[in-house]
């Protein structure tokens, strides 16, 4: 499987995320998930989709430490390579 | 010495339209919001009333509690700020299933992609109490909050279970009602399965040619406050809270026992909660479902609670001819429907109901609306009968403005 890039983990993590209601124009790298109101369930839904679309597994654990937008597309990018 | 509860606040969702003025003015007027043998809130528009989150979150039962209990906190002027400290103020919803929609769609999940893709939204979703969880945090209401499941008299238990909160001082204030939402190809299915549904799609409650329930959805909420406290921060009254009762068949799985004795039972426990006796009430909003078997037990409640006499005098009709019956929400909305009955004093008609039963003989308020004439003069008091499958029975008695 071809690595993925940054930007397509990106573009979907944001879609992802204004499908759980903060508008997609205010979400960036830095936006925070607590300015966001996204919380625990929203990003076990998350984890969800980036597990279906990157087989990249995400735990409890591992989200516990994810504090930005950019923190999680990072992970997901240097776990699927 | 138990304390009083008045109405400060109504709201509902219902097959006549978003709104409890809708509700009441369109069924006086003759209305039916049964479409093609269903009543669904078709001018319900969720993204209308609702956050994108809140839409996610709510499955269609709770989002219907929160857009009619946005309306009754409105009416109260607890939009701006709550009139009670929060930890006073309750909030109990009554539902007879709950997130039904969520269940199957999750199921579906289950079963195409596998238990690991279930939505963690699932079960927050789906659980009875969803409702009045999501009112509560919609609005910061901290006092006792729980939600009430009894089938078609969830609505009404949680209306009675708030009276008791207010009257020995649990709560000051307690926001209260029903919702259902199981118009769903299962929800539908099952009930056809145990025969409940009317095959011809036509709530004729009391007619003789009634031949089963219509489903309906919708959500009835209320703000009961303590009448002192209301009165001092001058809120307007709608109407009093003055009686509840409640018992139980102990008969049969869905069907009524057919001598009302239960029944009546829970009319005369409220009466006396209200300190009142049938000859102090002007009008019966029934439950009458359009079934054979509830509405010929609920004509001999009637009787045997108020007297044969009494109960021949009294109007009696049923807000499920106009939409249908809400399962859990039916008893909130028909408590706001007769709120709003008393405090127009305008009496809606039995839709539909043409062919006279022999063996039913009350006075079924056929054909058109006509003004509710207080019994006593003064200020008109109602009483709203709910009953379930599981045998339960409720009644509420409510008191309306003086004029």
């Amino acid at each position: 499987m071809p690595a993925v890039t940054t930007e397509q983990v990106e573009a979907r993590v944001v879609e992802t995320l204004a499908s759980f209601g903060p508008d997609a124009d205010e979400i960036t790298r830095e936006s925070t998930f607590e300015e966001l109101d996204i919380d625990s369930l929203d990003l076990v839904e998350l984890a969800q989709v980036v597990e279906d679309e990157y087989g990249v597994v995400l735990k409890g654990e591992d989200m516990k430490e994810l504090k930005t937008v950019g923190d999680a597309v990072d992970m997901i990018v240097s776990r699927a390579e | 010495m138990k304390r009083r509860v008045v109405i400060t606040g109504v709201g509902c969702v219902t097959p006549l339209g978003v709104g409890a003025k809708s509700l009441h003015e369109r069924w006086a007027a003759g209305t039916c919001g049964i479409v093609d043998g269903v009543g669904s809130c078709t001018d319900f528009e969720p993204s209308e009333h609702l956050s994108v989150k809140e839409i996610r979150r709510f499955d269609r039962f709770s989002q219907l509690a929160v857009v009619a209990a946005h309306e009754a906190i409105g009416q109260a002027g607890w939009d701006a700020e709550r009139p009670y400290d929060p930890m006073r103020v309750g909030c109990v919803i009554g539902t007879g299933i709950g997130g039904i929609q969520t269940i199957v769609d999750q199921l579906d999940v289950m079963r195409e992609r596998g238990p690991k893709m279930l939505s963690p939204l699932g079960i927050p979703m789906q659980m009875p109490n969803a409702a009045a969880a999501a009112v509560s945090m919609k609005y910061g209401l901290r006092g006792q909050m729980y939600g009430v499941v009894s089938a078609c008299s969830g609505g009404a238990h949680a209306i009675g279970s708030a009276l008791r909160m207010i009257q020995y001082e649990d709560a000051d204030a307690v926001v209260a009602g029903g919702t259902e939402a199981a118009i769903t190809a299962f929800g539908v299915a099952s009930f056809v399965s145990m025969q409940a549904l009317s095959p011809t799609g036509i709530s004729r409650p009391f007619d003789a040619r009634r031949d089963g329930f219509v489903m309906g959805e919708g959500a009835g909420v209320l703000v009961l406050e303590e009448a002192s406290a209301a009165e001092a921060r001058g809120a307007t009254i709608l109407g009093e809270v003055a009686g509840y009762g409640s018992t139980a068949d102990a008969f049969h799985l869905t069907a009524p026992d057919p001598s009302g004795e239960p029944a009546a039972r829970a009319i005369e426990l409220a009466l006396r909660d209200a300190g009142l006796t049938p000859a102090d009430i002007s009008y019966v909003n029934a439950h009458g479902t359009s079934t054979q078997l509830n509405d010929a037990a609920e004509t001999a409640a009637l009787k045997r609670a108020l007297g044969e006499e009494r109960a021949k005098k009294v109007p009696v009709s049923s807000t499920k001819s106009a939409v249908g019956h809400l399962l859990g929400a039916a008893g909130a909305v028909e408590v706001v429907a007769t709120v709003e009955t008393l405090a127009t004093r305008v009496i809606p008609p039995t839709l539909g109901y043409e062919v006279p039963d022999p063996e039913l003989d009350l006075d079924y308020v056929p054909g058109e609306a006509r003004p509710l004439l207080p019994a006593n003069g003064g200020a008109p008091v109602a009483i709203s009968n709910s009953f379930a499958f599981g045998g339960h029975n409720v009644t509420l008695v409510l008191r309306g403005p003086e004029s």
